[in-house]
């Protein structure tokens, strides 16, 4: 009896502790979505209970958020800064990956290290400088400079990823092609590429998540309304004067937020054996 | 000669085809692009930055006149900057701090498998994954003056009173705390999933061999998962430290460096001065000041990549 019941609480203080760290993670997201959903009249007042519906929920906010703000636009621009980035970011880092891994021996080590580095250099160091560059380019106000300007840093971290699947990989594929007369190059294009798509997928996600979640450049080089990456719409521009449009605020990031959580929780374990690399090996 | 011009025309293209056959030729051609990219515009603009930080150069007058220290002289003297660079200090330890001691626990709660834990780790790492401008907004809509939901909840406990509720982000201490408690509750979930990765590298035959020798949780916490796992927390905490400290949408989303720059950290202000004000030379020299805590944590870093080679 004593047992059962010290099991109990055992297991009753275990849960509640779980319990305490899902609140803590997740409530903001849940006030995303029930601020999202409530009337306006509900929000605003005091005396209502902040946690469920004092009136009946509304879908106004989502409406609002696509018929007469420019959302859809940022959604799509966002769309289309990621997949340039994700073709930008392979042709390189796929090549280099596979080099650093391979081809260059001792001095590919360092130098996987060194590309690495970069990596961590942070974006407010930089800013000021690419801002006059990108402004020399003519490409300040664009999202164009920020499809130039993401692949310093996921290069980098995918070239990173890359070499650590490619390492992994046993060097026997690509000797069968060579002595089956494949070239080296032929080799990488025809045996290399089609066994590593596993690898290429991860690169490809955390590329695309790691521009929606960028917002210091974005902050920086744009400022007209249409040219945003969602991030950078939703924090900024909902804000009408002084007063702040909580309902579409939140419902818009929402609705940017999900994919990036999704994309996360598949990917998760890769993602760290990428980043902390070697260390664990 | 007209005879032998043929055979040395066509042999180019069987060399270059040799030459990319070698792996050391190969190789650098295959990491050429990718270097040249971080060289252009990483390289490249860190230097400029280093040069305008030296210059007299601002936006309406883009000048290379060499000024020599007297910008970081000039920066020096500002007691703003001061204030910054402390605060600096402060929102990143405070918030590194509490996220690792959150993460500590909350990798201790996932270890061990139980009914649910997949749901729960995807809702634990939320606020690592989401984009951090967005969940700022949400952060700011909590800690909103009027309808702030964490004084609603307060005021229905009855600890505080709506005459004397606080405003979360109009006092500058309880502004510095929201900035250094968002930015850990940002970055605990990497810190657990750290912790995690860690703990499952360390064999468990070791920990059972501790456990028969009579170690118990705190001993073998202590004496051998902490160490063991060092080297891959290392790893975390660097990149934890180098993304808080030259942090900028944070601050800027929620308090935009207020109450009169009491948040105001140096991602801020060289933002303030160098893109909002256009005072590039200043700006630049406010940036810089976070090279040398870069660098440290770099040489520290390195230096446990050389450990794991040993």
């Amino acid at each position: 009896m004593q047992r059962v019941v010290a099991n109990a609480v055992r297991g009753v203080s275990f849960y509640s502790a779980v319990g305490l760290f899902v609140v803590l993670t997740a409530f903001p997201f849940y006030w995303m979505l029930i601020t999202s959903l409530k009337s306006n009249p509900d929000l605003y007042n005091v005396t209502n209970i902040p946690f469920w519906f004092n009136e009946a929920p509304t879908l106004e906010h989502y409406q609002y958020l696509f018929e007469q703000t420019q959302f859809a636009r940022w959604l799509l621009n966002s769309l289309i800064i990621g997949l340039c980035v994700v073709v930008i970011t392979l042709l390189a880092a796929l090549p280099a990956g596979y080099s650093l891994a391979r081809l260059t021996g001792r001095n590919g080590e360092a130098l996987g290290i060194g590309i690495f580095l970069t990596y961590l250099v942070p974006p407010t160091l930089l800013f000021l400088p690419l801002s006059r560059i990108v402004a020399s380019l003519g490409l300040q106000n664009s999202m164009w400079s920020l499809v130039a300007i993401y692949p310093t840093f996921t290069i980098p971290f995918c070239t990173w990823l890359l070499m650590g699947f490619f390492k992994a990989m046993p060097p026997e594929i690509e000797e069968a092609a060579i002595v089956d007369g494949c070239s080296l190059f032929g080799a990488f294009i025809r045996m290399v590429l089609p066994l590593s798509l596993p690898a290429i997928l991860t690169a490809v996600i955390f590329t695309f998540t790691l521009t929606l979640q960028e917002f210091v450049y974005a902050l920086t080089f744009i400022s007209s309304t249409s040219q945003k990456p969602i991030t950078l719409g939703v924090a900024t521009d909902l804000v009408r004067g002084d007063i702040f449009f909580w309902g579409e605020i939140m419902a818009g990031a929402l609705i940017a937020s999900i994919p990036v959580a999704i994309a996360y929780n598949l990917f998760l374990d890769r993602f760290i054996s990428g980043i902390t690399g070697g260390a664990v090996k | 000669m007209v005879d032998i011009a043929e055979p040395v025309a066509a042999r180019p293209a069987r060399r270059f085809r040799f030459l990319l056959d070698r792996p050391d030729v190969l190789g650098a051609v295959f990491v050429a692009p990718a270097i040249l990219y971080v060289l252009l515009l990483v390289g490249v603009p860190f230097l400029l930055a280093v040069y305008y930080s030296v210059s007299a150069y601002t936006i309406y007058d883009p000048s290379w006149r060499f000024v020599g220290l007297t910008n970081f002289a000039q920066v020096l003297r500002n007691p703003v900057f001061i204030e910054t660079l402390g605060n600096t200090f402060l929102f990143t330890f405070a918030s590194q701090l509490l996220g690792l001691i959150l993460g500590k626990f909350g990798a201790l709660l996932l270890l061990r498998p139980f009914p649910g834990r997949r749901i729960v780790r995807a809702l634990i790492i939320l606020p690592w994954a989401v984009p951090i401008a967005l969940a700022s907004v949400a952060w700011e809509w909590m800690f909103d003056s009027l309808y702030s939901v964490i004084n609603w909840t307060l005021i229905a406990a009855g600890i505080i009173e709506r005459s004397n509720a606080p405003n979360w982000l109009g006092n500058p201490h309880l502004a510095m705390l929201c900035v250094v408690v968002v930015n850990a509750w940002r970055f605990f979930p990497f810190a657990i999933v750290i912790f995690l990765a860690g703990i499952t590298a360390v064999p468990q035959d070791v920990i059972d061999a501790a456990t028969v020798d009579g170690a118990g949780f705190w001993r073998r916490n202590y004496q051998i998962i902490i160490p063991m796992t060092l080297p891959i927390v290392a790893v975390g905490l660097i990149f934890g430290i180098v993304f808080t400290f030259t942090d900028l949408s944070v601050v800027y989303l929620l308090t935009n460096g207020g109450p009169v720059n009491a948040t105001s950290v140096l991602g801020f202000q060289g933002f303030q001065v160098g893109i909002v004000s256009g005072d590039v030379a200043h700006g630049a020299a406010i940036s810089l000041f976070m090279l040398p805590v870069l660098l440290l944590v770099v040489a520290g870093m390195l230096r446990f990549i050389r450990r794991r080679e040993i």
